[in-house]
């Protein structure tokens, strides 16, 4: 019996592998599914999939397929590494994977770089925002060179970075007329990295930085910090982190500890789940959300067929990032079908090689192209609050 | 602020935050002094407490009970209690449940079994924390964002009592803590060393073969335990949501760990120890919070821990324990 099923199980794997190797491409995302992120990454995967929907799953005369993949375990709540090594192994191992979308968090992203410039595969982060995975002066003194260890640019991102970001804060923070700021962060590669180019730029404008600090994620509440806060004069307290990493609960206590001071955040924050982790009583007002891009509602051209197809096919709004999501998607497809427009083979080397040829890209986000270090050229940044339960923006920058 | 008043601040945080540890450290002490198993599913029934606080605020219609005009001068202290006790009582079943169906077959298997059996426990109750988290009920999202953290409402009036000019914040929140579990844990302590049930308690934890000899039905008195380790957690669920304004799937991982941690500080069996254990913990932080870095937090309290268990093996009230299996 055993050698009739083997027998089988051959001539089944023969059958079947050239079906799928010839002909079907995928592309896979890897997010925090799992976990508060879940509504923003939700809406980031429809986002892909309405990129793909645009070419009818068809790149030339390959199916295109796409799967969603979780890099968060229940236990975290938030990304795992683990999980996210298992996803890069998972799309090396599978041949017809021909782009890998992902990362959410910038910690994750180290995690998977190294692993698939080795295999070769093209990655588009739609939402990483830590300087350090692509430039060097940001971080440690092996950045980013230990995320290429094939010394080819094989990760590329949509989404603008942190030194943007964090420069952008501090000059607000200084318009909303505050003199001393203290500086917190998650003790993530994403927090600690936007708190870092926070501060740094605070002090070459003139701000006083009266104290700098890491704290607990899981902490169940940060009254005595916020005590230690008060103390230290701050008007303006600038947390590098994510509502994963308790952003909510920080915005609480700041109000429920008495301070009166303004609470700016990083992008990280920019998700409905925010305002609901937080109730928006403690941020009407008093806390500033910076995002890489604009509200959905604002965006024109392409990104306003975007912001109205999502509408229509999803039957809600957007979240920040799904519009990232979506262009990441486009620009691997658009990549895909210059090589099979050219008669090359789809593979992950020419996929890699047309990605990195991106230049004056017109999509949801406007004309971009992807410079040497695989980072986008768009730097448009807004700065949001709360009003009504909702986000509003304040200031767009260009 | 001086240096005086934010000392004042801390140690009101310190021991607001300590008594709730404190509440849910005697889950762990109790169960753990009479059938020795270290119950990891003790913070994720906690958590579920959390839940159905909210799910009734949600049902009652929690934005009727934030304006303290629609209500009559004290029943939020009313509600209060009555959640404190509601959600107790569940606790106290679901702890029980989990006793019968799950530790109860398992009590003559090795403490390794057991003790793994807790940990998957405490995983099916995180998910089932995190199905509920996405209730299609306004107070959840709609059910959009199932593991986000939950906005929990403010009960009691949120003013500050020493005045608005004040620097040193007390509030409402933080008598509501000790009016809760000073009571508790009063009345635990004399339910402990009065009753024929509490003697039942301590003469098992003693040596359960000689207990079940002399006619203790050991079995009732295990269900009790369970029973009320749950309703401590239960109720603690509450103050601690009310005080932190948030509740979220997770809530009980670091409650249980802070927890755990002050039951082993005080010398885990112990129940004036795991009192003691908590409030210290508490106050640990809240001092190192402001006058370390909150970064190194945690680093000071498991030091801690380490140094009394360098010196103290049984904890700080610990007595010198029986030769253990």
């Amino acid at each position: 019996m055993k050698t009739v099923f083997a027998r089988l199980a051959l001539v089944l794997a023969a059958s079947v592998t050239p079906l799928l190797g010839a002909d079907t491409i995928k592309i896979v995302s890897s997010l925090p599914r799992t976990g508060s992120a879940n509504a923003q990454t939700t809406s980031m995967v429809n986002g892909i999939k309405m990129a793909i929907a645009e070419v009818g799953g068809k790149i030339g005369d390959a199916t295109l397929a796409y799967e969603d993949w979780d890099d968060a375990s229940p236990q975290r709540g938030n990304w795992d590494p683990a999980v996210e090594a298992q996803n890069a192994d998972k799309a090396i191992a599978d041949p017809s994977v021909l782009a890998y979308i992902g990362t959410y968090n910038s910690g994750a992203a180290k995690i998977s770089m190294p692993k698939l410039n080795e295999a070769g595969i093209v990655m588009v982060s739609p939402a990483n925002t830590a300087p350090n995975l692509t430039k060097s002066g940001f971080g440690e003194s092996n950045e980013p060179a230990v995320y290429r260890p094939s010394g080819k640019v094989n990760y590329f991102r949509v989404v603008p970075t942190d030194d943007v970001q964090g420069a952008v804060a501090a000059d607000f923070a200084k318009e909303l007329g505050a003199k001393k700021v203290f500086v917190l962060n998650d003790r993530e590669v994403y927090g600690k990295g936007v708190a870092g180019v926070f501060e740094k730029h605070a002090k070459e404008i003139g701000l006083e930085v009266v104290g700098v600090d890491g704290l607990d994620a899981k902490a169940s509440n940060y009254k005595s910090l916020v005590t230690k806060m008060k103390q230290a004069g701050a008007e303006v307290v600038y947390f590098g982190g994510t509502t994963q990493t308790n952003a909510g609960q920080l915005a609480k206590d700041i109000v429920s500890g008495g301070l009166k001071a303004k609470l700016i955040v990083p992008d990280g924050c920019y998700e409905k789940a925010f305002i609901e982790a937080a109730g928006s009583k403690a941020l009407e007002g008093r806390a500033f959300i910076t995002f890489g891009g604009v509200d959905p509602k604002l965006l024109t051209g392409k990104g306003k067929d975007f912001y109205e197809n999502y509408k229509k096919t999803y039957d809600g709004e957007p979240e920040g990032y799904a519009v990232y999501g979506y262009e990441a998607a486009k620009v691997v497809i658009a990549a895909m079908q210059r090589v099979a427009a050219a008669g090359g083979k789809l593979d992950r080397a020419s996929v890699l090689a047309e990605v990195a040829k991106t230049k004056d890209f017109t999509g949801a986000l406007g004309t971009w192209s992807f410079d040497g270090n695989g980072d986008t050229t768009n730097r448009t940044m807004s700065v949001n609050t709360v009003k009504d339960g909702d986000f509003t923006t304040v200031k767009v920058v260009q | 602020m001086t240096e005086t008043e934010v000392f004042m601040q801390q140690v009101i945080y310190g021991l607001s935050n300590g008594m709730i540890i404190a509440l849910v450290a005697l889950g762990y002490t109790m169960v753990y002094g009479i059938v020795e198993l270290i119950n990891f599913a003790h913070g994720d029934v906690f958590t579920l407490g959390g839940f159905l606080a909210l799910t009734i605020l949600g049902a009652l219609g929690a934005a009727a009970f934030i304006d303290p005009a629609t209500l009559g001068e004290g029943s939020h202290w009313l509600l209060l209690f009555a959640l404190v006790i509601g959600c107790g009582l569940f606790c106290g079943v679901v702890n029980v449940a989990i006793d019968t169906v799950v530790y109860k077959p398992l009590r003559r298997a090795s403490k390794l079994t057991q003790l793994v059996a807790a940990i998957g426990v405490s995983f099916i109750l995180v998910n089932i924390a995190l199905f509920w988290g996405g209730a299609p009920m306004d107070v959840f999202g709609g059910g959009n964002a199932a593991a986000a953290s939950k906005d929990f409402p403010e009960l009691l009036e949120g003013s500050n009592l020493l005045g608005e000019e004040s620097n040193v914040v007390l509030r409402l929140e933080d008598i509501a803590i000790f009016v809760v579990t000073i009571p508790l844990m009063v009345g635990l302590t004399l339910f402990v060393k009065k009753t024929r049930l509490g003697r039942g308690m301590r003469a098992t934890a003693q040596n359960p073969v000689a207990a079940q000899l002399m006619g203790i039905d050991t079995n009732r008195v295990i269900a009790a335990t369970f029973m009320i380790g749950g309703f401590l957690g239960g109720a603690a669920s509450v103050m601690w949501s009310l005080y932190s304004n948030t509740i979220s799937f997770q809530m009980g991982f670091r409650a249980g760990m802070d927890a755990f941690t002050a039951a082993v500080l005080g010398g885990i069996g112990s129940l004036p120890g795991a009192m003691v254990g908590g409030v210290l913990i508490g106050l640990i932080r809240a001092m190192s919070d402001q006058y370390i870095e909150t970064r190194w937090t945690n680093v000071v309290v498991f030091g801690v821990l380490i140094l009394i268990l360098v010196f103290r093996p049984s904890g700080l009230l610990g007595l010198k324990q029986r030769e253990k299996v």
